[in-house]
């Protein structure tokens, strides 16, 4: 079973699955920023928690000491093989590029940033924005809303599901997989459930592009040859995983977390409805604010740093959310200033692994915002109903009522 | 004024696109690049935003 118990020293024997971290984590980051900046733990696995920026972007950039073949937070299985105990599709390969480190993170990366470029996703916004409405029409009337489970939740995988090619019917399907495997990962038994049907569902969505490709981005991984051979199965499947995995509950989490900050602040609320022409700087202070994913590295070699004894194998937690809210890299970082000029956040993380899908990632939530703050300028959180919020990789609210006139 | 974009340090975050696109464009791949050879008066606030938004610090104010 997890160890959970109740966290006494955050410097020594963090977990970033307590309570308190997942509700309340920007305190904790603080008092370790000014004590002991790189955090560790031997709960799990032995794991380090840096909270400063310049730490964080450092390390991200450092490839040859910091490897991303292991990227989960929580620890699996897959830290010792990638294929225990796992009866199912092999992934020799992981989820290439964000697991994989050059030459193989290089090629797959290139494969697929064209699906994500700005020009690619300004034509994905038409889409994106009927969506947003239809699900406006099912409760903007009723006067209140899960603005978590009823909105948020709905945008990403549809979106995402209409690029991959595969049915947006079974959305709430793959929001099941994705969740089980990065909410979920402390219980094996639902982490192995999601990967093996998200796996398996690729699998025969595979042969059936074979059998009759379209023009979506499994049947052209299928069809392309990279130095005249084509893509390994493996690695399609990998790729096609990790466009799901990654695209859903990431920006499902920062659409809830801007959501849930707008409900809470009336004040930061009545500017945007009044200055709508703020809202592409809002989405970036919101990314910085309230950035949803850390990811993890895997020290390659022995080394010390910044006095701390790291260890091959140990896992590096990437604390990007941490690094947005570092004093030294930002004036006044736990305010949220909806017109912050100078805003350097990593929420997409720093170096080569820069989230392919940040272009997407970024439409999707000013899209998301600006047609709920059109339809329901004025809403609040409802008063006694309790909000949930998932953590670990990645942080967002799971419940979040809302009441508005 | 002339501003430059670091091959090698740009990683695709699309920040410079986003804030000016008169002076940014930002290719399939995520490779930045600068579209004026002089930046006008009238965008140079824009480009000085750019530069500090840049989450890799890949743009650099050659002359002002």
């Amino acid at each position: 079973m997890p160890h959970t118990a109740p966290v006494q020293d955050w410097a020594t024997d963090f977990d970033v699955l307590d309570p308190r971290y997942v509700s309340d984590p920007f305190s904790i980051w603080d008092d370790l920023r000014q004590t002991c900046p790189i955090a560790h733990t031997d709960r799990r696995k032995s794991s380090w928690l840096p909270t400063r920026y310049d730490d964080i972007t450092d390390i991200a950039h450092d490839i040859a000491h910091f490897s991303s073949l292991k990227v989960a937070v929580i620890p699996g299985d897959e830290d010792d093989d990638p294929n225990a105990n796992f009866d199912g599709p092999n992934l020799e390969y992981g989820l290439p590029p964000i697991s994989a480190d050059p030459p193989l993170h290089t090629w797959t990366r290139r494969l697929l940033l064209p699906w994500f470029s700005h020009t690619r996703v300004d034509s994905y916004v038409p889409l994106t924005r009927e969506l947003c409405r239809g699900l406006l029409d099912q409760f903007a009337d009723a006067g209140h809303a899960d603005a978590a489970a009823d909105y948020a939740q709905q945008i990403p995988v549809r979106v995402i599901a209409r690029i991959l090619g595969v049915s947006t019917d079974l959305s709430d399907t793959f929001t099941g997989w994705v969740r089980d495997v990065l909410e979920f990962a402390d219980d094996p038994e639902r982490r192995q459930r999601g990967a093996e049907g998200l796996l398996n569902y690729f699998l025969a969505q595979l042969e059936d592009r074979r059998q009759h490709p379209g023009d979506d981005l499994l049947s052209e991984l299928l069809t392309t040859e990279v130095d005249g051979q084509p893509v390994d199965d493996g690695i399609v499947l990998g790729m096609a995983a990790l466009v799901l995995i990654a695209g859903v509950d990431t920006t499902w989490s920062a659409i809830g977390s801007s959501l849930w900050h707008l409900a809470a602040h009336p004040d930061d609320r009545k500017r945007l409805a009044a200055e709508p022409e703020l809202m592409a700087t809002a989405v970036e202070e919101l990314l910085r604010a309230y950035a949803p994913v850390t990811m993890a590295r895997e020290v390659t070699e022995d080394i010390e740093y910044h006095g701390c004894p790291m260890k091959a194998g140990d896992k590096v937690l990437m604390n990007f959310p941490a690094a947005n809210r570092d004093p030294e890299a930002f004036d006044q970082p736990d305010e949220v200033q909806l017109d912050r000029a100078h805003n350097r956040h990593v929420a997409f993380g720093s170096g080569i692994h820069r989230c392919a899908g940040s272009n997407l990632a970024r439409m999707e939530l000013q899209v998301a915002l600006e047609e709920w703050m059109a339809r329901i300028p004025e809403f609040e959180l409802a008063e006694g109903q309790e909000i949930t919020w998932a953590g670990g990789q990645v942080r967002g609210p799971r419940i979040l009522p809302v009441v508005f006139p | 004024m002339k501003i430059r974009v670091d091959s090698e340090k740009c990683q695709g975050h699309a920040r410079c696109y986003g804030l000016a696109p008169e002076i940014f464009d930002v290719d399939d791949y995520g490779q930045a690049s600068v579209l004026l050879d002089e930046i006008p008066p009238e965008l140079q606030e824009k480009a000085r935003l750019a530069v500090a938004n840049c989450p890799e610090y890949a743009i650099e104010i050659i002359s002002e």
